[in-house]
């Protein structure tokens, strides 16, 4: 029993951030229809910059929040710089542009940061929590707690406020948008931008854990995009979902299968919801236009 | 003898209800025009029976032979050959590679033979250009064969996309909108094409607006309105039909006494 | 109808077999002819993956794992099985072109994104595999591969390679342009405008879909062989995701559809860091810089610009450029 909750701690917290991610996918795919290969960068950033501010000084609350504001910059200028230039492109041109936006990001990491590995220490100490036998970090919950209040703060955005109702619209019906005087450039910059917020906060969470570095994120762009699929590309309460139930899956199967195999689970679960239910779970079934 | 035959075909999307109980028969050397007024889903009904849908109900035969639900190449290997009303050209390639692979059934096809591309595929080759260059000359294209289609005006490539139907050496031949966008001379011409490739002994299926081109080229005129046959009969019974005038032109009915005179 | 002549298909392996030929008399050492060979190597796989993407007009984002099956089949064959490298290599190709046939039906009936995310997904897989199972493969280490020996004699020194690697490009490049002027070809090219016209005038595209898949496998395979025996060593990150989008931005920056852009994008592709190594740490920012403009800007890659520019190729000449 201990060895379970174990797992289903491990596997909740690592499927947070992947809900994040998926999360921040899932706006820029609605709000443009790019998939954004960068995404995973964002979560770096937010690590990193947190990372090496903190070590040059500038205490970690503050470090925190340039780390976000670093990373919307970046998003935004995603954004205008590569995303707007290649408008009217194909999915698939669009994709390989934000492959080499992510593999730009990074070499630029490697070059402004180091090849190493880096962490944070934990906000609440690193004590282990017991419950039931099972060892739980005071991170875990910060990871989990910081999950919530975003995915909060996102549904009152686009529910309650007009500028998230606008981003709504935008991602139901770009024509219908302009033509009530919606500036669609705009709301694909504020996805953008939310995106790359969303992701700064997931990786400054789980860096005491997880430990960051120039690399980290290119799987997990791609484990957060398998998040996004399996819970339905275009549904952001599935891309909650997808991503609590991808860490999930990979806890359990790294526990009781095989650890070194971990990573295959994503790839995997993409294939099996390509060819099995494209639509994801809670995606919306594409109709066959004339 | 009936070379395409549709048997009450249905179709829906969703909830909408495109075609219903639509049934017609193709004869071989004969034009059979399908016509009625927009959303009336004639071209819904081509694209069932030239294999890109499936029907929810009804048959479909060729030369006799139960082909409902086949696929677009099955169909194609059975002698069946379409354009398209919103015309789907090969851009990127010449004029003269668009219906060279229009022959593609014709053609012997080894993936070895290509690769090595052994003296059997350079003579077809040969043989392939030339049947290719026919018909461009046929269609009145002789000068574009090595214009990139892309770069080809509209009404050439309506004619562009006949020459690659008739690459098959089709038995049935379906004819979407042929002449939508044509000015009076392109349709002309159309029309001329039309007549030689009947007298050839190929059953035509025709999708038109025009009612020029129609009232000058049918043997028999099928009416759709609201996805259901409406009328049937020769050019002339279909256009007296007083239904078929109301539910297409309303109450004027005046293109038909132009057509008439014309 | 004239006959042109020659031909931009004669042109194209007349300009390679001359640019192997007379190359070495520019190499001031043996460091360049090693550098050239792996042109020769990436522009193999390039041409293969041409056919997919630019013929096709598929995209694969996994076609490195062809590349590392290939590799490790020449590595596993003569370590764990007894089988002599060049036999190796052959069998590596069998399997690789195998797996494509298998995966390419299901994965081949995707389109746009959702195809280019699962041929990703099966090359990390690959790569995994070949990470993972480190009692056969040695692990992210990697493991030594055997010179290969034809008929008693040993293939080795960059020379040697060099010649080896180049005659194989030319024998690929062959094959390929041979594709592009025949049904097969013709078909291929006919699907990538219009899935639709094509099947209409009987083409069967999902199978000449996997023809070209299956084709691009094999290229890989052999390329991948290739390396590993040049280079007596191989390392799972040959199969990884970032080898694959070398392998995309060497066909794109090229020009998707040109068997010469494939090969011109091996070059920039290869020789690029070389002549930065000085700033090899910025190799990834140079990547992706160079993989966001030509994709925004320059989407028809360098061949067919040039082409379109040379007066008297506009139009029919660069629709038929090899």
């Amino acid at each position: 029993m201990p060895e379970f909750l174990q797992f289903l701690f491990s596997g909740l917290t690592v499927g947070a951030v992947y809900a994040m991610v998926a999360l921040g996918f899932t706006l820029i795919y609605n709000a443009s229809d790019v998939v954004n290969f960068a995404q995973g960068e964002f979560v770096m950033i937010g690590g990193m910059v947190t990372v090496f501010a903190h070590a040059a000084g500038v205490p970690l609350p503050l470090a925190t929040l340039l780390a976000i504001l670093a990373a919307v910059a970046v998003g935004l200028l995603l954004h205008a710089l590569a995303i707007e230039p290649a408008r009217g492109a194909s999915a698939v041109t669009l994709i390989i542009v934000t492959i080499g936006a992510s593999i730009f990001l990074r070499g630029v990491a490697q070059v402004l940061f180091d090849k190493q590995a880096h962490g944070i220490r934990a906000f609440s100490g690193d004590a282990p929590i017991v419950v039931m036998g099972a060892a739980i970090l005071p991170q875990s919950l910060w990871v989990l707690g910081g999950a919530v209040l975003t995915f909060l703060a996102l549904w009152l955005f686009l529910d309650r406020t007009v500028m998230g109702k606008a981003v709504l619209a935008t991602a139901a019906n770009r024509l219908a948008a302009q033509l009530v005087g919606i500036n669609t450039r705009t709301i694909m910059a504020l996805a953008f931008g939310t995106s790359a917020a969303v992701g700064a906060v997931a990786g400054i969470l789980i860096t005491p854990i997880t430990l960051t570095s120039y690399d980290a994120g290119t799987l997990l762009a791609l484990k957060g995009f398998a998040a996004a699929m399996l819970g339905g590309m275009g549904s952001p309460l599935g891309a909650v979902l997808g991503g609590l139930l991808l860490g999930l899956f990979e806890a359990f199967s790294a526990g009781y299968l095989s650890s070194s195999y971990k990573d295959a689970v994503a790839f995997l679960t993409i294939l099996a919801v390509l060819f099995l239910m494209p639509s994801g779970l809670l995606g919306r079934r594409a109709v066959e236009r004339v | 003898m009936s070379l395409l035959a549709a048997d009450g075909i249905g179709i829906a999307f969703g909830g909408v209800v495109a075609v219903d109980g639509v049934s017609f028969s193709a004869e071989a050397g004969k034009v059979l025009s399908i016509i009625g007024p927009n959303g009336a889903g004639k071209t819904t009904l081509f694209n069932v029976v030239s294999g890109l849908y499936r029907a929810s109900r009804g048959r479909v035969t060729l030369s006799g032979e139960d082909v409902t639900g086949r696929p677009p190449e099955e169909l194609a290997r059975r002698g069946l050959s379409r354009t398209f009303q919103n015309l789907q050209i090969f851009s990127r390639m010449t004029a003269l590679d668009n219906v060279m692979v229009g022959r593609h059934l014709r053609e012997r096809r080894s993936l070895l033979a290509d690769l090595l591309r052994l003296p059997s595929v350079v003579r077809q080759n040969r043989e392939t250009r030339s049947a290719a260059e026919e018909l461009l000359a046929f269609v009145g294209l002789a000068e574009r064969g090595d214009a990139p289609a892309g770069a080809l005006p509209y009404g050439a490539l309506k004619r562009l996309e006949i020459a690659r139907a008739l690459a098959l050496e089709p038995k049935v031949l379906l004819l979407d909108e042929p002449a939508a966008g044509c000015n009076a001379i392109e349709t002309h011409e159309i029309e001329r094409l039309i007549r030689q490739v009947a007298d050839r002994g190929v059953a035509v299926v025709l999708v038109e607006h025009d009612m020029r081109l129609v009232m000058a080229i049918s043997d028999h005129v099928l009416v759709l309105a609201g996805g259901r046959p409406l009328a049937e009969g020769t050019p002339e019974a279909v256009r007296a039909d007083p239904a078929v005038v109301a539910a297409y032109l309303g109450p004027q009915g005046g293109r038909w006494r132009e057509a008439a005179r014309a | 109808m004239t006959v042109r002549f020659p031909s931009s298909r004669a042109l194209t392996l007349l300009i390679l077999a001359a640019a192997v030929a007379l190359l070495p008399l520019l190499f001031p050492s043996g460091y360049y002819y090693r550098v050239a060979a792996l042109v020769w190597i990436s522009g193999l796989a390039a041409v293969g993956l041409n056919v997919l993407m630019g013929q096709a007009g598929q995209v694969s984002l996994g076609h490195a794992g062809f590349f590392g099956i290939g590799a490790y089949a020449v590595a596993l064959g003569p370590a764990h099985l007894g089988v002599p490298p060049w036999a190796s290599l052959v069998l590596g190709a069998v399997l690789a072109g195998a797996l494509a046939w298998l995966v390419g039906r299901p994965v081949l009936r995707l389109r746009g994104h959702y195809l280019a995310i699962a041929t990703l997904g099966l090359g990390v897989l690959v790569a995994i595999v070949l990470t993972n199972e480190s009692r056969w493969t040695g692990g992210p280490d990697g493991m030594r591969v055997s010179r290969l020996v034809l008929f008693g004699w040993r293939v080795a020194g960059a020379e040697t390679w060099y010649w080896v690697t180049g005659g194989a490009l030319l024998a690929g490049t062959w094959l390929a342009l041979n594709l592009l002027d025949a049904p097969t070809g013709r078909a291929l090219r006919a699907l990538h405008d219009s899935e639709v016209a094509a099947r209409v005038a009987g083409v069967d595209v999902a199978a000449y879909k996997l023809r070209a898949f299956v084709i691009a496998a094999v290229y890989a395979a052999v390329a991948g062989s290739l390396l590993a025996l040049m280079n007596g060593f191989i390392t799972p990150d040959q199969a990884g995701f970032l080898h694959s989008v070398e392998l995309v931005t060497m066909v794109v920056v090229g020009g998707l559809g040109s068997v010469a852009g494939a090969i011109v994008g091996a070059a920039v592709l290869v020789t690029l860091p070389q002549l930065l190594t000085l700033f090899q740490d910025y190799e990834n920012a140079l990547l992706g810089i160079l993989i966001m403009t030509f994709m925004i800007f320059l989407r028809d890659g360098i061949v067919p610009s040039l082409g379109a520019m040379l007066p008297g190729r506009r139009g029919a000449g660069a629709a038929r450029a090899a």
